[in-house]
C-alpha cells in the first residue's frame, strides 16, 4: 500500500513539475490562442455539415391553418420565391389541424423525426408563430412577408378593383409564442450544440496530446526519463504526465470558457444558444468529464506510441495516422447526433475511444442521465487499462524490460540495445 | 560466541539480461554489505549499467532475482535510494535549487524541505550563487554536481552512481571522492561503477570486476590484489653466472632488469644465492601488485586494454 502511495505521490510530483513548466512557457500562450483557429475550422465544418445534413437544413415551418388559408400561403410563397429565390424563404410543411393549436404546435416542435423550426397556427387574421426565441426572431420577417402576400392575394380575389382591395388591407399582427427550449423542442439547435461539443473536444485533445508528446521526446533526449524511471514506476510517470496536461487543459478551458461566456453576454445575450437536453449545468459537467476521459484515453495511446519516438520529426510522423484515426472516431461518434438510439450510436458509445464523443452528443439531445453514469464508469476502466498497457509497452520496447507483447513478437524489429555499460 | 551477521544493502543472484538475442548480462551475482563503498569495474559494454538498472528496478532481469534494501521489488525502496545515471538528465530550464528539490520530491522529500537542503548543499559545493539560475546556464561539470546533489538531497541509505567521475576534471573528481567518503561515513552504502581503476582502488572496500556480462571477481580490493604474487625487479652487474640457476622459472628480462614473481619461499634464499654467486646486485625491488594488475590477471589483458582506451576517450 505504501508503495502505491509513494508512486501516486511521485506521480503528482511529476504532474506538478510538468504543469508549472508548461504554464510558464511561451508555448502556453500559443496554446491559449491556438483553439481560435480550430474553432474557426469547426465552424466551417459545421457549415459544411449543415449543407449536407438534411436534418439540419433550411428552417421548416409547420403550418396548421385552415386548408384554404394554408394553400394561399403556399401560393404566396411560390410567387415570392420567383422574385427573391428559393433560399430566401423557409420551407412550409402543411399539417392538418388536430385539437388545440398550442398543444399540437408543441408536439410538432418536439418531433425529432420530422423536425420543425417553428409552427404557424391560428388563422390569417390572427396568426400565431410558435418556436424558440432565437428562431422566432430569425423568422418573423419572412413569415410576416408570406402572411401579407397571402392576404393580398385573397383580397384581390374578393375585390378585383385594386383600390378597394388596398382600402381593406391592414397589416397583419403576428403573435409570437416563444417556447422553452429546455423542454426539448429545438432539435436543430441541439444537434448544433452536439456537433460543436464534439469538435471542441477533438481539437482540445489534439492540441494537448501534441504538447505532451513533445514534452516526452524532450525528456528522452535530455535523459531525464532515466531519473524518473529509477524513482517511479512507468505507470506513475505516464499518469503524472497525463494529469499535468489535463490540468493544463482545464486552465485553458477556464480561460476560453470565461472569454466565450463574456463574449456571449456582451454580444448575443444569454438566450442565443438553446440549452441541451440535460440542461447547461449538467451538460457542462458532463463535457468536462468526457473531455477528461477522451483526453486520458487518447493521450495514453499517444504517450505510449510517442514514447517510442526519439525526435520531434518522428513524433510528427507517428502522430499523423493517430490524428486521422481520431477524426474517424469523431465521424463515427457523430452518428449519435442524428440517431442517438441507433445501432451506430450504440456502437460509438461502447467503443472506449469514441464513447466520450458519442455520449456528449447524447447529452445534447437526450435528457436521460443514467447512461452517462454507465459510460463514465466504462471509460474510467478503459483509462486505467490503457495507461497500464501503454506503460508496459514502454517498458518492453523502450526500456527493453519484461516479456515482449504478442504484437511485439509478431512485428519485432531488431533494434540496437539502448543500454551500454 | 556471537556470529557476526552482515546485512546486505543489495543482493543479486543469477541476473541475466539479453537485448536482441545478445546477452548483455550473463548470470551476475553481487552482494553489497550495508555501509560499504562498493565498486563495479569493467570496460564499456561489460554490462555494468545494465546490471545497475536491474538492481534498481528500472528494467527487469530475464532471469535471476535481486533485493534492494530488503525489497524484492526494488522500486519499493526508491525513497531510500539515490541514483545518478550514466547519462545525466536535468531539465535545462529548471533552476538549480528546484532541480535538486524535484529530485528529492520524486523520492518522497517534501519540496519545501528539499529547497532548504538544496540551498545548503549548493552553498557547500560552492554553487550557492547559482541556486536560482537555470541548469542550461551551468557548465557540464557544474550541472553534474547539481545532479549529484539531487541524488543525495533526500539522505538515502543507498547511493548508486553510474560512472560518476566521467566528465569531471581532476579537482571535481577529488571533491566527488570526498563526498562519497562522507556519505559512507554517514552510514550510507555507496555503489558506483567505473572504468577508472584508480578511483576504485582509492575508495572501495569491495569490488566486482565485470567483463563480458559476467562477474569475474567479487571481494575486497586486498583479495583481488592477493590473487597475484608480488613482483620482483632485479638488476645485476654480472649478466651471467651460477646465480642464474637460483632465479625462478618465470624470470624474464625487460629494460635491463629481471622480472619475476616473488617465490613462495620468500626473498631470503634467492638473496643468499645471488650474493654467493657474485651477481652484483644493483637493484632489488619487491612491488605489491596494484588493482590494475589484478584486473589484468582476472579479466584479461583485452578487457584491461579496453578500459584504458575508455579512460583515454572519456577522461
Amino acid at each position: 500500500m505504501t508503495g502505491r502511495m509513494d508512486s501516486l505521490r511521485a506521480a503528482m510530483v511529476i504532474a506538478r513539475r510538468d504543469y508549472v513548466a508548461s504554464v510558464w512557457s511561451r508555448t502556453f500562450l500559443f496554446f491559449l490562442i491556438g483553439p481560435l483557429l480550430p474553432l474557426l475550422a469547426g465552424g466551417l465544418f459545421g457549415a459544411v455539415g449543415a449543407n449536407v445534413d438534411k436534418e439540419t437544413g433550411p428552417p421548416t415551418i409547420a403550418v396548421i391553418l385552415p386548408a384554404d388559408e394554408a394553400n394561399g400561403l403556399v401560393r404566396a410563397r411560390v410567387l415570392i420565391a420567383e422574385r427573391l429565390g428559393e433560399g430566401a424563404l423557409p420551407q412550409l410543411r402543411l399539417v392538418k389541424p388536430a385539437g388545440e393549436g398550442e398543444v399540437q404546435a408543441r408536439a410538432l416542435l418536439a418531433d425529432n423525426v420530422r423536425r420543425s423550426s417553428a409552427v404557424l397556427s391560428g388563422t390569417l387574421e390572427k396568426p400565431v408563430l410558435t418556436g424558440p426565441r432565437g428562431v422566432l426572431r430569425d423568422l418573423r420577417g419572412e413569415v410576416g412577408l408570406l402572411l401579407d402576400r397571402t392576404r393580398s392575394l385573397s383580397l384581390a380575389r374578393l375585390f378585383p378593383d385594386g383600390d378597394a382591395a388596398a382600402a381593406f388591407e391592414e397589416p397583419v399582427t403576428l403573435t409570437e409564442r416563444p417556447v422553452d427550449a429546455a423542454a426539448g423542442s429545438d432539435a436543430r439547435a441541439r444537434s448544433l450544440v452536439a456537433r460543436i461539443g464534439q469538435v471542441v473536444l477533438m481539437f482540445l485533445t489534439l492540441l494537448l496530446t501534441g504538447m505532451m508528446l513533445s514534452n516526452m521526446v524532450e525528456e528522452k533526449s535530455n535523459k531525464v526519463i532515466e531519473v524518473l524511471t529509477a524513482a517511479v514506476p512507468v505507470d506513475g510517470i505516464f499518469f503524472g504526465k497525463l494529469v499535468a496536461m489535463l490540468g493544463l487543459s482545464l486552465t485553458g478551458i477556464a480561460v476560453w470558457g470565461g472569454a466565450a461566456a463574456l463574449a456571449l453576454i456582451a454580444f448575443a445575450g444569454p438566450a442565443v444558444i438553446p440549452p441541451p437536453a440535460v440542461g447547461w449545468p449538467i451538460y457542462l459537467a458532463l463535457g468536462l468529464i468526457y473531455f477528461a476521459a477522451t483526453y486520458l484515453l487518447i493521450g495514453a495511446v499517444f504517450l505510449g506510441i510517442g514514447a517510442q519516438a526519439n525526435s520531434v520529426r518522428e513524433v510528427q510522423t507517428m502522430s499523423m495516422p493517430l490524428t486521422m484515426a481520431q477524426l474517424g472516431l469523431v465521424a463515427f461518434a457523430s452518428a449519435a447526433v442524428n440517431d442517438p438510439d441507433g445501432p451506430l450510436a450504440l456502437a460509438a458509445a461502447i467503443l472506449p475511444w469514441s464513447s466520450p464523443y458519442a455520449m456528449l452528443a447524447r447529452a445534447a439531445g437526450q435528457p436521460t442521465l443514467w447512461p452517462h453514469l454507465l459510460a463514465i464508469l466504462w471509460q474510467a476502466a478503459w483509462v486505467a487499462l490503457t495507461i497500464r498497457l501503454t506503460a508496459r509497452w514502454f517498458r518492453v520496447s523502450v526500456l527493453k524490460s519484461g516479456p515482449p507483447s504478442l504484437f511485439a513478437r509478431l512485428f519485432r524489429r531488431r533494434r540496437s540495445a539502448p543500454i551500454s555499460g | 560466541m556471537r556470529a557476526e551477521v552482515t546485512r546486505l544493502a543489495i543482493e543479486a543472484r543469477g541476473l541475466v539480461k539479453s537485448f536482441g538475442g545478445r546477452r548483455a548480462v550473463d548470470g551476475i551475482d553481487i552482494a553489497v554489505p550495508e555501509g560499504a563503498i562498493y565498486g563495479v569495474l569493467g570496460p564499456n559494454g561489460a554490462g555494468k549499467t545494465t546490471t545497475l538498472r536491474m538492481l534498481l528496478g528500472i528494467i527487469d532481469p530475464d532471469e535471476g532475482h535481486r533485493t534492494l534494501l530488503g525489497e524484492a521489488q526494488p522500486l519499493r525502496a526508491a525513497p531510500r535510494v539515490g541514483y545518478l545515471p550514466e547519462e545525466r538528465g536535468l531539465y535545462p530550464s529548471m533552476p538549480c535549487q528546484e532541480a535538486i528539490a524535484f529530485m528529492g520530491a520524486l523520492r518522497g522529500l517534501p519540496l519545501k524541505e528539499g529547497r532548504r537542503r538544496a540551498t545548503t548543499l549548493l552553498g557547500e559545493a560552492g554553487l550557492g550563487e547559482w541556486a536560482g539560475k537555470p541548469i542550461r546556464s551551468l557548465s557540464k561539470g557544474m550541472a553534474q554536481t547539481v545532479q549529484l546533489l539531487g541524488t543525495i538531497v533526500h539522505q538515502p541509505r543507498l547511493i548508486v552512481l553510474d560512472e560518476p567521475f566521467s566528465g569531471l576534471d581532476a579537482l571535481n573528481q577529488g571533491r566527488l571522492e570526498g563526498l562519497i567518503r562522507a556519505q559512507a561515513e554517514g552510514g550510507a552504502t555507496v555503489l558506483f561503477s567505473t572504468h577508472v581503476i584508480a578511483h576504485a582502488e582509492r575508495l572501495c572496500e569491495r569490488i566486482a570486476i565485470i567483463a563480458g556480462g559476467r562477474v569475474r571477481f567479487e571481494g575486497s580490493v586486498a583479495d583481488a590484489r592477493g590473487r597475484l604474487r608480488p613482483q620482483v625487479r632485479l638488476g645485476t652487474r654480472s649478466e651471467d653466472g651460477p646465480w642464474r640457476a637460483a632465479l625462478p622459472a618465470d624470470a624474464h628480462r625487460e629494460g635491463g632488469l629481471w622480472l619475476f614473481e616473488l617465490p613462495e619461499t620468500g626473498i631470503e634464499p634467492l638473496l643468499h644465492a645471488l650474493i654467493e654467486g657474485h651477481a652484483g646486485i644493483e637493484t632489488l625491488a619487491i612491488e605489491r601488485p596494484g588493482l590494475h594488475d589484478a584486473f589484468v590477471a582476472i579479466a584479461g589483458q583485452a578487457a584491461a586494454d579496453t578500459m584504458r582506451e575508455d579512460e583515454e576517450v572519456r577522461p
